[in-house]
């Protein structure tokens, strides 16, 4: 068994008269984990709980079994790095974006290593971000996180926004990612078939509960 | 020559023909505002004939605790004008009053301080509405486009969270536009002043027979005054407002 990098026990979360997550209690473990599950099943909240963007209403989230809320904010998301579903670059070039990550965790702000891990050529380190395509800005966004050498990589649906062609893409620089890099990945995705591509444990969801999580191979049998 | 020119109500009466004019239009085009003319027109002519009493009675006690008194009404009120005005910054109340209050207080003690004013009623009360006036709706501006960008780069502000930037990070941007926002008006206003529009004081002193250097000299202090008020306004209001979007944890809220 691999070691539990997330921990959630009893979790729940609301929005107004919604329970987003209902008593949510499950283990991810380092490695890939796909988190699967139809629209509105609260994948993306439970993501955004991994490194503190939300807290739970109520119950308890570890991490490297430690209280998620124990640690500071900041220097967790620094470790545990989120890419939104939908691209969100700061104005400027894809090397500003890139320096501007890299200074907040205290790291080289060479963009030209971390651009190749995410499948870009280094020229598009000049690139103005609002002339890259949606892929470009995607791929933008994952060298961003990468230059601060994350422990843990939360993608939120990387590839919705994305056609086949660029959704190959970015599933391939995914799965070079985690063979080059000691990283673990959880990863949101409403697609049994790019769970079964890139996860190798996986937890499915349902109204805001878990309904089956573990080994890819059986759980996605 | 003379620095004081009466008017009679006659003449104030008068006007109301212009007014009559501007809701014709508004009937005319359909432009729906002829209940808020009457409304604004009503208004004004209660609120400004009050103010002429109080201000009469304030400079004839000419004592300093009745004028302070004037500026924090003028300060409230300016605060609960310009929260209608930020609907979607939480807590927007406390932001303004402090900036209304810091702005007033900062370009009077200034210009006191310089010897450009004496401190007495007599100029304390005309240049503090004007400095709070004017703050007030620098103020109100920058916080409705700050609730406006806060909106609408959700998206983003959340994604610099996700890298582990603080709040104030995340949120510069939003609050670096929303201040600008805020000056803009009166940094063109002053741009163009001289050329498309003479402002009020001066036109003022000019019908009330002053001289025009003088008219311009005064019209020119007090250009520069409100400058400093409204950047200072501008600065408190969103510094402190934009907080009010983010809990402890550097989360953004769900408004």
């Amino acid at each position: 068994m691999r070691r539990v990098l997330f921990e959630l026990l009893d979790v729940s979360l609301a929005r107004g008269e919604r329970r987003v997550l209902d008593s949510v209690s499950v283990g991810i473990p380092e490695g890939a984990t796909a988190i699967v599950g139809p629209s509105g099943a609260g994948k993306s909240t439970l993501l955004r709980l991994l490194n503190r963007l939300a807290d739970p209403d109520a119950g308890t989230i570890s991490y490297r079994d430690r209280p998620l809320d124990s640690y500071d904010p900041l220097a967790l998301r620094r470790e545990v790095s989120l890419v939104p579903q939908l691209p969100a670059l700061l104005e400027g070039t894809v090397a500003s974006n890139i320096a501007y990550a890299a200074r907040l965790a205290g790291k080289p702000a060479g963009p030209e290593h971390c651009l190749r891990l995410a499948g870009l050529d280094p020229d598009f380190a000049a690139r103005d971000v609002s002339k890259l395509s949606v892929g470009e800005q995607q791929r933008a966004m994952l060298a961003r996180a990468l230059v601060q050498e994350p422990a843990v990589l939360l993608l939120d649906e990387p590839t919705s926004a994305l056609d086949h062609a660029a959704r190959d893409a970015i599933e391939a620089t995914l799965a070079e990612l985690r063979r080059e890099l000691e990283i673990s990945v959880v990863l949101v995705s409403h697609d049994p078939e790019q769970a079964r591509r890139l996860g190798d444990w996986v937890v499915r969801m349902q109204e805001g509960r878990v309904t089956d999580s573990g080994p890819l191979a059986e759980v996605l049998a | 020559m003379s620095t004081s020119i009466h008017v009679s109500t006659g003449q104030v009466a008068a006007t109301l023909a212009l007014v009559a004019l501007a809701a014709a239009i508004s009937l005319w085009r359909k432009a729906d505002l002829e209940r808020d003319i009457g409304i604004a027109t009503l208004r004004s002519f209660v609120q400004l004939t009050a103010i002429g009493y109080v201000i009469t009675l304030i400079f004839e006690a000419d004592t300093l605790w009745l004028v302070l008194a004037l500026l924090v009404v003028m300060v409230v009120f300016g605060a609960l004008t310009a929260r209608s005005r930020a609907k979607k910054v939480p807590g927007a109340f406390w932001p303004l009053l402090v900036a209304l209050a810091t702005a007033g207080a900062t370009t009077l003690g200034l210009v006191v301080a310089l010897g450009v004013f004496e401190a007495t009623a007599r100029y304390l009360v005309p240049v503090g509405g004007m400095v709070i006036g004017n703050a007030m709706t620098a103020s109100a501006v920058a916080l409705n486009r700050l609730g406006d960008e806060m909106e609408d780069s959700r998206g983003r502000i959340e994604a610099t969270l996700a890298l582990g930037a603080t709040a104030t990070e995340a949120a510069a941007p939003s609050v670096r536009r929303a201040l600008r926002s805020g000056m803009i008006a009166l940094v063109d206003s002053t741009k163009t002043t001289g050329l498309i529009f003479f402002p009020g004081t001066m036109v003022g002193m000019l019908l009330a027979g002053a001289d025009p250097t003088d008219a311009v000299r005064l019209q020119l202090i007090l250009l520069y005054a409100l400058l400093g008020s409204v950047a200072i306004a501008g600065l408190v209001a969103t510094t402190l407002a934009y907080r009010n979007f983010f809990t402890p944890a550097q989360q953004l809220r769900e408004l």
